[in-house]
């Protein structure tokens, strides 16, 4: 413990738990503190709140609750036509719509037998990219914030911004892309696209300089992130952790080489690991993973082909009929597996889809297990380290 | 050394002070990208009120809704999409399923009001500022339903050229399925079906592969499916919302495959009329055309006997003889009759009202009289000439050619007239050459160029494709005559067929001139209705309007009330119309009856 969280050991303070693993406390002792950290607060991307028992400042007991968010969008797609699902799996995750399209479609396709183009898979493999670039830019300036350095923040989202614009551009949306259809893509590049993305790309290198010395460069940071919200390596596999916060932890979990989909086979990197799972260096990894990606997006630009079919003949989407089976279709998202789980009856209607969300292990069971003994100061930057959004807990 | 770079390094922020600002000073002018999927906008011209925006729309935010200045009319339901944007996705997927591709969006993002009200707005007809914006959201270049139309299998003209067999080889299970995909269900084609049959729903069934289904839907409004499955007039697929931006969905060939899957032995009980309850009500019906037959078949379900009188020696009126066999073969009509005749209709045939029964009498012997007698006499071009015993009328020569009697076949035919009888009796006459002769040397000429020529196009190409010339565009001025044999047919350039107000005034060049030779000449421009079975007192009672045609209600009700009249008298030549004449007369005779004291 002393060795997750640099704290001074004195075991008699601890209180005892009983034969439910929670701690018998004594609101009435005037020992302890019972306050409420969320729903609304900056240590996550979205709405849940964490029911903390703090004794002093430091952590005792906690229990995180969802709800705020909840949309019912996995039993809405039940009464909803396939190609109804499309506009609305977008929403399960709002900072990284595109991998929720990209499962929705490839578990759909798988289904149904259909071969994409060529040319959209590797527009696919684009914007998944630049989904993932995005969402790091908006993560580090969370991650940053949560350790009192506003500045990053500003930053960091005015390159996710100019990001936005390229989607704006490329998809007819910023936030909510609603490009990754069923059976292919809804868009060539347009012209000059890849000439104005190279200008950003070198734009969020320069500025990642930046971050790097004011952020990663920082004695501030360090102090609070070093050796502080340990994932210890046998925590993977038990916990279900995924992404950054595995590899981080030296497991190199990453479907993108794991199982390779779309044009990631053709596309030259290593998954970046570390060896020790501190929130600085996730922070770092994280970074190492946004100049992955932009490395990505140069390759997929130069090597992909310039126009062709952007979408794969498909029936008539007002009745569609899937062909009875079950899949599960997963993608690498910042935060780790993405996945979906469709069951399909021969029906015109899903008869279940499930999304599996990187944060729902992340920020439900690991969370609660880490944050005990966290001082109360660190806990939105120990939220922010393990990266997860609760839209995507709650469907 | 590390831990003062740690310090020391953060710093360097500072050096963003000296900076130009990147934040965007007034974000509100800031213009979307040129496929941004800003605010609707709606060509409300060219848009028809389909509705397939409203069925994509997960979230409901489309709603047709009436609109001032458009009217309802065939192929438009009158309908315009009103956007209710607290609900709208912005997903644009009612601009990529657009038939009409009338619907897009316009790159504006910007609209501020007061009123939450306003954002509930009919693009195209509420004007508003992005109207006219160039840039924003159109369909991709990609379809969310197949435009093209599954290829219907057909005998190659030399393997047809010399036969009656049917040409029309009708759908597989895998094209009906792949052509019923294409449906988008929007309702345009019934509204504009005479007979305002269930054409979504029967095109469900198939794609449910429920045939039985689709065999119930279709016999709710049309007991002559085998027929109209082959040599319906199709209004339905000219509408069709498809045909937009692509082909037309094929509906006469899927109602075609619906009922030739469906065994004829089985129709009684897959459509529940094993047993019909009889109300000892007895109609009699003249003629066995589709009106007659049509209703016939409601009658008998309603409980009534039905008796009809059929002047020739088999049932089926202009569809047996006046449409050849290779359209419509003899055993389908029969397919569709006989199960009408097993509901317990009778048909006395070579019987002729008039001759050896009276219209009185049967007024006397039924509670009502429906007729259907349809338009079977041949109209002259009265040209100089046109009396010789060698000018045919087409009517004439296909009733004869489905009586299998023996019809004259010359070397050289030469015959007037645009429509599909007059392609009809062209492409008998040119297997009946080929038979005979083995080569074809048939000439047909129209007042119509190609272009307006009322045949179905395809008649044309395959008329064409059977060796029969097909000449549109000359007016017949006269038959020469020689010896009293037929040598030929002048015609002049015909400029137009109608004046500015649409009526028949055609006009013609004299000075351009052509001869077709011919040994025999037929005659096909249009037909005659015999009513020679109404006796004189009965035309005295019957109210007729200014032009001679029968003056009737919505039930085909003549002033004589107990006289229904239905059918091409009526509606002039169409075989759905006839289906849809019966149907509402049956009703109508209902009311009558029961209402009769």
């Amino acid at each position: 413990m002393s060795k997750l969280f640099n704290i001074k050991e004195d075991r008699s303070l601890f209180p005892e738990k009983n034969e439910h693993g929670k701690i018998d406390i004594d609101l009435s002792s005037h020992k302890y503190l019972k306050m409420w950290h969320g729903p609304q607060h900056p240590g996550i991307t979205g709405n849940m709140s964490l029911e903390i028992t703090l004794l002093g400042d430091e952590v005792m007991d906690c229990e995180t609750h969802v709800g705020y968010l909840h949309r019912g969008f996995e039993k809405l797609m039940e009464r909803r036509k396939y190609i109804q699902c499309f506009p609305i799996v977008c929403r399960v995750s709002v900072p990284e719509p595109d991998f929720n399209e990209y499962c929705f479609a490839a578990a759909m396709e798988e289904l149904a037998g259909i071969e994409i183009p060529e040319t959209a898979k590797w527009l696919r493999t684009l914007v998944l990219e630049m989904a993932r670039l995005a969402s790091y830019l908006m993560w580090i300036g969370g991650q940053a914030g949560a350790f009192g350095q506003g500045i990053i923040g500003q930053w960091t989202n005015y390159l996710r911004d100019s990001m936005l614009d390229r989607f704006e551009e490329l998809t007819g949306g910023r936030v909510y892309h609603m490009y990754i259809i069923p059976g292919g893509v809804r868009g060539l590049l347009p012209a000059g696209f890849k000439q104005r993305m190279e200008e950003n790309l070198k734009f969020i290198e320069q500025m990642m300089q930046d971050v790097d010395k004011v952020m990663f460069n920082n004695a501030v940071f360090k102090k609070r992130s070093v050796d502080m919200g340990i994932i210890e390596k046998d925590w993977i596999y038990k916990f279900g952790i995924t992404g950054p916060n595995a590899r981080a932890a030296g497991i190199p979990l990453d479907v993108r080489k794991d199982n390779p989909y779309l044009a990631y086979p053709e596309l030259d990197f290593e998954t970046i690991t570390a060896s020790h799972s501190d929130i600085y260096n996730r922070a770092d990894l994280r970074r190492k993973d946004l100049l992955l990606s932009i490395d990505l997006i140069r390759q997929i630009m130069a090597k992909m082909p310039d126009g062709g079919e952007i979408r794969a003949e498909t029936p008539n989407v007002l009745h569609w009929k899937v062909p009875k089976g079950e899949t599960y279709s997963k993608a690498e998202c910042t935060r780790g597996e993405y996945g979906y789980y469709m069951v399909a009856d021969g029906t015109e209607y899903p008869r279940r889809i499930n999304v599996r969300g990187p944060s729902y292990t992340h920020a439900v069971s690991l969370l609660e297990k880490m944050i005990i003994n966290c001082n109360l100061a660190d806990i939105a930057g120990l939220m922010v380290s393990l990266h997860t959004y609760p839209p995507e807990i709650e469907r | 050394m590390g831990k003062i770079n740690d310090i020391l390094s953060p710093f360097t922020a500072w050096k963003h002070l000296i900076r130009e600002p990147l934040t965007i000073k007034k974000p509100l002018e800031r213009e979307g990208a040129d496929r941004y999927r800003g605010f609707h906008k709606n060509e409300i011209d060219k848009c028809i009120g389909c509705g397939t925006c409203e069925d994509i729309c997960q979230n409901a935010a489309i709603d047709l809704v009436p609109v001032e200045g458009i009217e309802t009319k065939h192929g438009d339901s009158g309908l315009r999409p009103k956007i209710d944007y607290g609900r709208c996705c912005w997903c644009a997927l009612c601009v990529d399923i657009c038939t009409t591709n009338s619907l897009s969006m316009s790159n504006e993002f910007t609209w501020i009001d007061e009123d939450a009200d306003n954002f509930l707005f009919v693009p195209g007809a509420d004007a508003k500022p992005w109207d006219n914006s160039e840039k924003g959201w159109k369909k991709p270049n990609y379809n969310l339903y197949n435009p093209n139309r599954v290829e219907m299998n057909e005998l190659h003209p030399e393997e047809r050229d010399k036969s009656f067999i049917e040409i029309v080889q009708g759908y597989s299970k895998g094209q009906a399925l792949a052509e019923a995909d294409r449906c988008v269900e929007c309702g345009i084609c019934t509204a504009t079906c005479p007979a305002q049959m269930g054409i979504p729903e029967y095109i469900k069934a198939i794609r449910n592969d429920n045939l039985e289904e689709g065999l119930r839907i279709l016999y709710d409004t049309n007991p002559l499916p085998e027929i109209c499955g082959r040599i319906c007039t199709h209004k339905c697929e000219t509408v069709c919302s498809v045909g937009h931006q692509g082909d037309p969905i094929s509906i006469r060939w899927l109602k075609r495959y619906i009922a030739d899957q469906n065994p004829s032995e089985k129709f009684k009980k897959i459509l529940g009329t094993d047993t019909i309850e009889q109300n000892g009500k007895k109609v009699a019906i003249i003629g066995s055309g589709p009106s007659g037959l049509s209703a016939a078949h409601y009658l008998a379900l309603m409980g009534y006997s039905c008796t009809i009188f059929e002047k020739l020696p088999l049932a089926g009126g202009m569809m047996r003889y006046g449409i050849p066999e290779y359209r419509l073969p003899y055993d389908q009509i029969d397919k569709d009759i006989n199960y009408i005749l097993s509901l317990g209709v009778e048909i006395k045939y070579n019987t002729t009202i008039g001759k050896d029964i009276t219209l009185e009498q049967l007024n006397k012997d039924y509670d009502a009289v429906f007729a259907g007698t349809g338009l079977h006499l041949g109209r002259s071009t009265k040209i100089p000439g046109s009396d010789n015993k060698n000018v045919y009328f087409a009517t004439d020569l296909l009733r004869e050619i489905s009586l299998g009697n023996e019809i004259p076949i010359e070397n050289k035919i030469v015959v007037i007239g645009g429509g599909n009888v007059a392609l009809d009796i062209t492409r008998s006459m040119a297997r009946l050459q080929n038979q005979k002769y083995g080569k074809v040397n048939i000439i047909t000429t129209s007042l119509e160029s190609e272009d307006i020529m009322p045949a179905d196009r395809e008649e044309i190409i395959e008329g064409r494709e059977e060796q029969a010339q097909i000449i549109p565009g000359w007016g017949p001025i006269e038959i020469e005559i020689e010896n009293d044999k037929v040598k030929g047919l002048h015609v002049v350039k015909c400029l137009s067929v109608f004046d500015e107000d649409g009526r028949f005034n055609p006009k013609f060049d004299e000075n351009i001139k052509n001869f077709f030779e011919a040994d025999m000449i037929v005659e096909s421009i249009g037909q005659g209705m015999d009513l020679s079975y109404l006796s004189v007192s009965i035309k005295e009672n019957l109210e007729m309007d200014n032009r001679g045609r029968i003056i009737v209600n919505k039930h085909f009700q003549s002033s004589i009330e107990w006289l229904f009249l239905g059918g091409d008298i009526i509606q002039g030549p169409d075989v759905i119309h006839g289906i849809a004449n019966g149907h509402k007369a049956a009703i109508g005779i209902d009311n009558y009856i029961n209402n009769k004291k």
